[in-house]
């Protein structure tokens, strides 16, 4: 019952969905090899500013690398005494949420035939910091809440594109990371 | 050792619609029962519980409903009292109180061990249900001894449960009609809410299985549908049958005084975590829905049948409140009891033969499973959509009834 006009071959969105669907028919035949493993190390500049970088990881069944390694910085702005070299740690966390439901809007729309024509999203967060300044110990140190808008042109009806948002939540890794607990270990040499 | 060309494990609705094909092809048979017949309709199934199909739906071979109520929904003892006389009528080869404790592949055929002796058959037909143990997820290991931990398999009523709060798990079918009828009795309810599929019970002044019957959607079969694998795994629809065909959602819960949580997401120190994703979970029944109301609207368009059914309506969005709690201290809330309502799964235990997967679900196309002449009846989509529904039980026993005849004519040629 898609509204769109165009079949999924005449759609672009430069999303490789036979690629995605084939890789999906393999793993389901062969799970071990859908064991990944994602990394990043991080080093201490100065202050609160510190570069994470990263680079190989793990899946189907070897490491993998590629053809460059990343850096990402992280620092705090100027009200916290800091000298504001890069994004905060959360805003990082906002981006990475942002940065994996558009991907899944985008290969959604490629799988269900519908051509995009934008897609933006704004994010906000809302931080009680009482809690990390450990002010009060019922105030949690992360998020009370984080508000997602999408703004999306794209050949399809309204409520097409709400589904699309709608599966891009529910296959999305980040977007479990941050609403479900995950068991988090810490060792030190 | 007795014998029979035809073992049929199970006198449900599903094994009584076999026996029923089977007889009319003259093939030998007997129809093993751990119990009586329509046993678990009688003991696994709470007190209140009304099939979720009216009762014009409840159609079998060479039987349908023929009371007075044609859209009201049965009891449990009705269901019984159905089969039983449907068993009657058949006068089906049931051999009852006979619990198939193994089965194993002998020789051109399976012996089967019971309760009470050996059994040799030539064809195996499983009708044994889709429901025989509750699913309980691994976290469930984490309650805190103090609070009582039920599946809807054990569940009764509300006042038999241990004083306090209740915590369901789940909102299919089960999950929702607890929480309404143990709100109603004047508990605290917690519904943990994972993904869903709501429906209203009536549509343009006709019940929703009436429309999921006559838009086609019920005979859709497993060969056609898009992800059958994913559609087999549906929940079941948010659906009550009563007598005044009430629409159970989260909306009218919530109002009911429900608090809707996310999915559990963990139990640790005795505080359960819910999901985040509650709104998300909500927002994608919803448009689920509407696609389903959109699809009934456009089927009645194409006919020409406006003049015959009411206007088209959509129910509110579900609305879930900005406040919704990710953790609950379970002592400290007055937490009694939790209920798992998630899901139910067939029983194999006795299955000794290779035909399961990696997850323990039986491997079958349209319910020929992948061993020889060994059939199986009454799964989630099995074969249709309507494949795990009494009114399901017809089609595809007279489309196994007709491999297992042909099976048996090409080993005697």
């Amino acid at each position: 019952m898609t509204t769109s006009t165009s079949t999924p071959e005449q759609v672009q969105n430069g999303v490789n969905v036979d690629a995605l669907l084939g890789a999906r028919e393999a793993l389901e035949k062969t799970p071990e090899a859908a064991q990944f493993k994602w990394r990043a190390s991080c080093e201490w500049l100065n202050g609160t500013h510190s570069r994470s970088t990263i680079g190989k990881f793990f899946g189907l069944g070897a490491e993998q690398s590629r053809d460059q390694t990343f850096t990402v910085e992280a620092d705090h702005p100027k009200i916290f005494a800091s000298e504001d070299h890069a994004p905060t740690p959360v805003e990082l966390v906002l981006s990475g949420l942002a940065s994996c439901l558009t991907a899944g809007v985008a290969a959604i729309a490629q799988r269900r035939g519908i051509q995009l024509h934008s897609v933006k999203a704004t994010l906000e967060a809302d931080m009680d910091i009482q809690g990390i300044l450990g002010i009060d110990d019922d105030v949690r140190n992360g998020f009370g809440a984080i508000r997602v808008h999408f703004d999306i042109r794209a050949d399809a009806s309204e409520d097409d594109i709400k589904a699309l948002v709608a599966q891009s939540q529910k296959r999305s890794a980040v977007f479990d990371i941050i609403t479900n607990p995950t068991a988090v270990f810490v060792t030190v040499n | 050792m007795r014998s029979a060309t035809a073992i049929i494990i199970g006198a449900g609705h599903s094994g009584l619609a076999m026996s029923w094909h089977l007889t009319a092809r003259s093939i030998d048979h007997v129809v093993l029962e751990r119990g009586e017949v329509a046993n678990s309709w009688r003991t696994e199934r709470w007190d209140s519980l009304r099939l979720l199909t009216p009762n014009w739906q409840s159609r079998l071979p060479g039987h349908a409903y023929a009371g007075e109520d044609r859209d009201g929904f049965m009891t449990m003892s009705e269901v019984v009292h159905f089969l039983q006389h449907y068993a009657g009528l058949l006068r089906a080869p049931v051999m009852p109180g006979v619990r198939v404790t193994r089965v194993r592949h002998d020789g051109d055929g399976y012996e089967l061990s019971t309760s009470q002796g050996a059994w040799r058959c030539r064809q195996l037909v499983i009708a044994s249900g889709a429901c025989n143990l509750a699913s309980v997820p691994p976290l469930s290991d984490g309650l805190p001894a103090k609070v009582a931990s039920l599946t809807p398999m054990q569940y009764r009523r509300p006042d038999l449960l241990p004083d306090g709060g209740v915590l369901i798990v789940g909102a299919s079918a089960s999950g929702v009609q607890l929480a309404r009828e143990i709100q109603a009795a004047g508990r605290r309810v917690v519904l943990s809410v994972g993904e869903h599929v709501r429906m209203p019970r009536t549509y343009r002044g006709r019940d929703i299985q009436w429309w999921m019957d006559a838009i086609g959607a019920m005979d859709l079969r497993y060969d056609a549908a898009e992800n059958i694998e994913r559609a087999r795994r549906l929940p079941s629809p948010q659906l009550v049958g009563t007598p005044e065909r009430a629409t159970v959602d989260l909306n009218s819960l919530r109002q009911a005084g429900v608090e809707l949580v996310g999915r559990l997401a963990g139990l640790r120190d005795g505080r359960a975590q819910f999901s985040g994703s509650l709104a998300n979970v909500c927002a994608l029944a919803d448009l689920k829905m509407n696609r389903l109301l959109a699809g009934i609207d456009a089927w009645v368009t194409g006919g020409g049948l406006e003049g015959q059914f009411a206007a088209p309506h959509r129910d509110a969005p579900t609305s879930v409140g900005a406040e919704t709690k990710l953790s609950l201290d379970l002592i400290a809330a007055g937490i009694g009891t939790v209920i798992w309502a998630t899901g139910y799964r067939p029983d194999y235990s006795w299955l000794d033969v290779p035909v399961l997967d990696r997850h323990g679900r039986i491997r079958h196309d349209g319910g020929v499973v992948a061993a020889p002449d060994m059939y199986v009846m009454g799964l989630p989509f099995m074969r249709r959509r309507k494949s795990s529904f009494i009114d399901g039980a017809a089609d595809d026993a007279a489309d196994l009834a007709a491999h297992l005849h042909r099976s048996l004519d090409r080993a005697a040629a």
